[in-house]
């Protein structure tokens, strides 16, 4: 059976992802026969910050929230097929999130469901604090931390999913090992054969965002179109013994796979194309090739591996304050003069108590940067639909809310024609990263009892 | 504007995607076709892509290239301020800066525009009366 392909499928690039792409992916690794996982990536670089808040609120709660919406769908198909799951939707709660599951799988009818719970990422306790400490600065140190948590590897899952596992539940793992750690497990690699770590990491990077890969986030009308994209279909891997893949999608579905959408993927959020760095290798795709093998069948070939390195990522997350943010709209004639006039009177209001920033939505906005030298740049022009956008933060939530006042107030003291005031206010997080020796934080895997 | 040259803007002979990590920006740009992915090499270069996004002062930005795929990326250093922890940007991970860079202008030999997408074909037609 060596020459047997596994497939990996991705039903979910982020926390927020799309809940019922998942079932189009099983359909498919059970028509197309062979050995198959089921992964969903679940938490962004902060997500893990909010999810410990919850945490505190309620020792059950802490996992992804969009947990069983993703799961329940295809919980029973996939034990009943041998399709295991594996996820980093356990947040800041793992063991929680395997308890819901178990629970989701008895309410299903199968009472023998064998759940694995990764653990060892969480440095949020005194001995990860103790750890950490030497690579915080004091001002760091004096912060309020919310979450601290190293990037973990494959391994781990792998030996879960030996062991027996038919869901593992994780909390931050890197992205790609997600797909590396069931791989492993199918085709036993050891964890120093670089060059197929370094593919089938790049397989798992081409998955973890989800639809990324398959179209979504990609159409530009005209120029590069993908078609179906409210049914867009999430991407399979399939992966050989020796760590190269194609990439596919699930069948019956929108979007597409092809060489475009492929190479945008694989350069998504990367710095040296030598030199991609995670838990289980660095991967190496300065020679890769992308090759439209059919229609939606992507081969990338030319992907290298070096060795690991000494040292794992962790990301501290700290409360950062709060965030304002007002808008109001003018339109017709003058429309952005008068938005302008609007912006020079809440600074006025506010003075330099607050860090602030304007957005003339309509004429410039996500282009601009903070200090708001692309907007003094730019003439007043004619644009007849202009929304002002004021934002500031600050560490006292008071003075968020004074801004906001002012904002609010524009109706009756502002420039004429304002329309449609919103405002809201959430609390900020904010990161740092710092690398820590792997020895320190080994990873760990146990059954739910 | 030279004899035989016509200016248009990269979104016509390329594609790209912007990502994050922290503060660091970077951006792929990835030719529609092989044969105009060597005037990118010419054309894009970092100091380019510097003077495009100078008003976000980044401290550094370099370029990959990526011959096999016929792409480049560039990585920018310190320019979202502060980025998704400490940008007021609406966009604060800078995802829509891909097609800022996109509006770069590329100056093309005219004989390229037979390879050019219709749109951009007509729009060189218009240049050249």
């Amino acid at each position: 059976m060596r020459h047997e392909t596994f497939a990996i499928g991705c039903a979910a690039g982020f926390g927020g992802d799309r809940t019922d792409s998942a079932a189009p992916i099983v359909e498919t690794l059970v028509a197309r026969g062979g050995a198959g996982a089921l992964i969903f990536e679940m938490l962004a670089e902060r997500t893990l910050a909010l999810a410990q808040l919850d945490r505190r609120k309620n020792p059950d709660g802490g996992y992804a929230p969009l947990l069983e919406s993703m799961a329940r769908p295809v919980l029973r198909r996939c034990l009943e097929h041998g399709i295991p799951i594996v996820s980093n939707f356990g947040a800041a709660n793992p063991r929680a999130a395997a308890r819901r599951i178990w629970q989701i799988a008895q309410e299903q009818g199968v009472s023998q469901a064998r759940i694995a719970i990764v653990e060892g990422d969480d440095l949020s306790d005194a001995r990860g604090r103790e750890l950490l400490r030497p690579h915080l600065s004091p001002a760091e140190l004096d912060r309020e931390m919310i979450s601290a948590n190293v990037y973990l590897g494959a391994a781990a899952i792998a030996y879960a999913l030996r062991a027996g596992a038919q869901v593992v539940v994780t909390g931050r793992v890197a992205d790609p090992s997600l797909a590396v750690g069931p791989a492993m497990a199918r085709f036993g690699w050891s964890e120093t054969d670089w060059d197929t770590l370094g593919r089938v990491t790049m397989a798992g990077r081409l998955l973890e965002c989800g639809a990324q890969v398959t179209g979504g986030y990609f159409a530009d009308p005209g120029f590069k179109d993908a078609p179906d994209l409210h049914a867009v279909g999430f991407p399979i891997a399939e992966v050989a013994v020796d760590g190269s893949f194609t990439i596919t999608k699930a069948d019956a579905t929108g979007g597409a796979v092809n060489a475009r959408t492929v190479k945008e993927q694989l350069l998504y959020e990367l710095h040296d194309s030598a030199a991609y760095l995670t838990p289980d290798v660095v991967a190496d795709i300065s020679e890769a090739e992308v090759i439209e093998v059919e229609e939606n069948r992507v081969a990338v070939t030319g992907v290298r591996g070096h060795p690991r390195p000494e040292t794992l990522k962790a990301t501290v997350c700290f409360a950062g304050g709060w965030l304002g943010e007002g808008e109001i709209s003018y339109a017709g004639p003058n429309a952005e003069a008068r938005a302008r006039l609007a912006a020079e009177i809440v600074r006025r209001r506010v003075g330099d108590a607050l860090r602030l920033r304007f957005d003339l939505i309509g004429s410039l906005s996500v282009f601009g940067d903070d200090r708001g030298a692309a907007l003094s740049d730019l003439p007043v022009s004619d644009a007849r639909d202009v929304r002002l956008r004021v934002a500031g933060v600050h560490a006292d939530r008071a003075q968020v809310e004074r801004l906001l006042g002012e904002v609010t107030a524009l109706y009756t003291c502002g420039p004429a024609g304002g329309g449609g005031i919103r405002t809201t206010i959430t609390p900020r997080l904010s990161s740092v990263s710092c690398f820590v020796p792997r020895e320190l934080v080994p990873a760990t895997f146990t059954f739910l009892e | 504007m030279k004899p035989g040259v016509i200016h248009i803007p990269l979104h016509r002979l390329a594609h790209g995607r912007a990502g994050d990590k922290g503060d660091t920006a970077n951006i792929s740009v990835i030719a529609y076709r092989e044969e105009i992915f060597p005037l990118l090499l010419e054309q894009v270069t970092e100091e380019k892509v510097r003077e495009v996004f100078r008003y976000r002062k980044p401290t550094r930005v370099r370029r990959y290239a990526l011959p096999k795929l016929c792409a480049m990326n560039f990585v920018l250093e310190n320019m979202l301020d502060g980025g998704v922890n400490d940008s007021l940007n609406l966009d604060s991970h800078g995802k829509t800066l891909a097609f800022l860079l996109l509006e770069l202008e590329v100056a093309a030999p005219k004989e390229l525009a037979a390879l050019l997408d219709p749109i951009a074909a007509r729009e060189a037609e218009c240049l050249r009366r």
